[in-house]
């Protein structure tokens, strides 16, 4: 069992539930999302001090988005600036003075989808839009964000107030795009939650603990965005392939923090809640007719999920899907997988003739998994030599510790 | 009979901390304090401080709620009291209308309720 949460850790988590909500809603009524990042900072600051003494009040977000208009006005009426803010102002009264008779029964609007294509405009670069999203709807602080992406929290801090800026002076709109727009922004969004749920998952770099926070969070956020847009197919594909994807998360890495190959994993440990919740979304909006690459991907984890035993896969199916994604997206990293499904489903020669093609591509000398794959295939193909000379390009590529044990381990394995 | 004289102004309209208008405000209200107190009037007066200090607490089903504010009123904010013992309305109103902010804000005087026994 685990232990109860404290009053802090309760005001906490009540907080970071709220914070995207509430922070939506205050910056597209303000227009100005560092004012409204301050009044609701302010805000919690107060909530801290009331709730840790009375508990939580009956609706913590009214509560909080309450404050934080009070905290607005109270700063708007003392700014320089006071006549250009008549309009904020009068908003905020107008809100304030509202004939409620209990205004902690308030429903907050929901503007964090407005919200979101706010902090994945194109007109920011890709790594701000990561950082906005995090700490605008996400509420991660800014040295959360900073260490879970290895920066200086100096340096974040720099990225966050200029892309802020850039919003206010560049006059991006707090609303959904445009139908014409609509696809290419979705997919921007899509994008920023897979990066961030992937940062949480590699191993690459940074410490465990605050990087699988971060898969959390990518799933908590897409599950919002699927709410808001549920007839986005792209959308649930994300959600199944994120679910399926962390139902091994406790499999995938040893005691000792080694990776564990998916060949390898003890398959008792998959989270089967996890694994149900993604195929269930998958069943629902494949016959939607909207498919795209995050359905397949997930369509493709899904078969690994359901696979009771590494040699029952069901490869015929896995190739015949990653040769549709590979028609979607043809680019050398599809390939690379579409080769070692097909070493499995026929043979690692027919696996190599596809790699022979990958090996034209460019770039492809400084891509680590298709020398990690080359080694695999050449060991089983007998080619002993030069899956050696693979496994050493890999392992040459690696960044981090944990992956050379794995390759090395591999290649021991493979070569005998 | 008791009346409340309830001192609203508008932020910033009085005379600003440190000028010569100021200090001559501030013994206006002096000398109205000894003046009610001399008089056999005076019951309570205090300032109050900002309504940016402000908290508010109610009670729902049983439980304390306390929430910051409101510090928003519109245009005026209550500034601070006088509880004066008075004959009449009348009278009351003569005294409210020797209160140094009534120049540039107002006072809003109310009887205070008795209970009958």
């Amino acid at each position: 069992m685990l232990p109860p949460l404290s009053t802090e850790q309760v005001i906490e988590r009540t907080v970071r539930e709220e914070w995207g909500r509430i922070l939506a809603s205050l910056a597209s009524g303000l227009n100005d999302l560092q004012l409204a990042e301050d009044c609701l900072q302010e805000a919690v600051i107060s909530a801290m001090d009331h709730w840790g003494r009375n508990g939580l009040p009956r609706s913590p977000s009214a509560w909080l988005i309450i404050v934080a208009r009070r905290k607005a006005l109270d700063k708007l009426r003392r700014a320089q600036n006071f006549a250009r803010k008549e309009n904020e102002i009068a908003y905020l009264l107008e809100l304030e003075n509202r004939p409620l008779d209990d205004p902690m029964t308030e429903t907050i609007p929901d503007k964090r989808l407005e919200m979101i294509f706010t902090c994945c405009h194109p007109a920011l670069e890709r790594k701000s839009q990561v950082a906005l999203t995090l700490r605008t709807l996400g509420g991660l602080s800014t040295d959360e964000i900073a260490a879970a992406f290895l920066d200086k929290p100096s340096s974040m801090q720099k990225r966050i107030t200029r892309a802020k800026q850039q919003i206010a002076r560049g006059g991006i709109p707090y609303e959904v795009p445009q139908d014409a727009d609509l696809p290419e922004r979705i997919s921007t969004v899509l994008s920023v939650l897979y990066l961030i749920f992937n940062e949480g998952y590699s191993a690459n770099s940074g410490t465990t603990v605050l990087r699988s926070d971060l898969s959390g969070e990518a799933i908590r956020l897409t599950r919002i965005i699927v709410a808001l847009l549920p007839n986005d197919c792209e959308a649930a594909g994300l959600l199944a392939l994120m679910l399926l994807h962390d139902s091994r998360r406790n499999a995938r890495v040893g005691p000792a923090g080694e990776i564990i190959a998916l060949e390898d994993q003890n398959r008792k440990r998959w989270d089967r809640e996890k694994i149900q919740e993604g195929v269930a979304i998958l069943k629902e909006t494949l016959p939607k007719q909207g498919i795209g690459p995050y359905q397949i991907q997930a369509a493709i984890s899904a078969v690994h999920a359901q696979s009771p035993a590494w040699e029952q896969t069901d490869w015929a199916e896995i190739v015949a899907l990653y040769e549709l994604l590979f028609a979607m997206q043809p680019t050398s990293v599809v390939q690379v997988n579409l080769a070692v499904a097909v070493s499995y489903a026929q043979t690692p020669d027919a696996a190599l003739v596809i790699m022979e093609k990958v090996a034209t591509a460019a770039k492809i000398q400084s891509y680590q998994p298709y020398y990690a794959a080359m080694g695999n295939l050449l060991a089983r193909a007998g080619r002993i030599t030069e899956a050696k000379v693979s496994f050493e390009n890999a392992i040459e590529l690696s960044e981090n510790a944990q992956e050379i044990a794995f390759l090395k381990n591999a290649a021991r394995r493979l070569l005998h | 009979m008791q009346f409340m004289c309830l001192i609203y102004s508008a932020p910033n309209s009085g005379p600003k901390p440190g000028t010569p208008e100021f200090g001559m405000f501030m013994k206006g209200y002096g000398d109205f304090t000894q003046t009610v107190k001399a008089d056999g009037k005076f019951v309570a007066g205090d300032a109050l401080q900002g309504s940016d200090t402000a908290t508010t607490v109610s009670v729902r089903e049983g439980k304390a709620e306390t929430i910051d504010g409101p510090f928003a009123e519109t245009k005026e904010q209550l500034g601070g009291y006088y509880l004066l013992d008075c004959t009449d309305m009348d009278e009351a109103l003569k005294y409210a209308a020797m209160i140094p902010t009534s120049e540039f804000g107002r006072i809003e005087v109310r009887p205070v309720m008795v209970w009958d026994t």
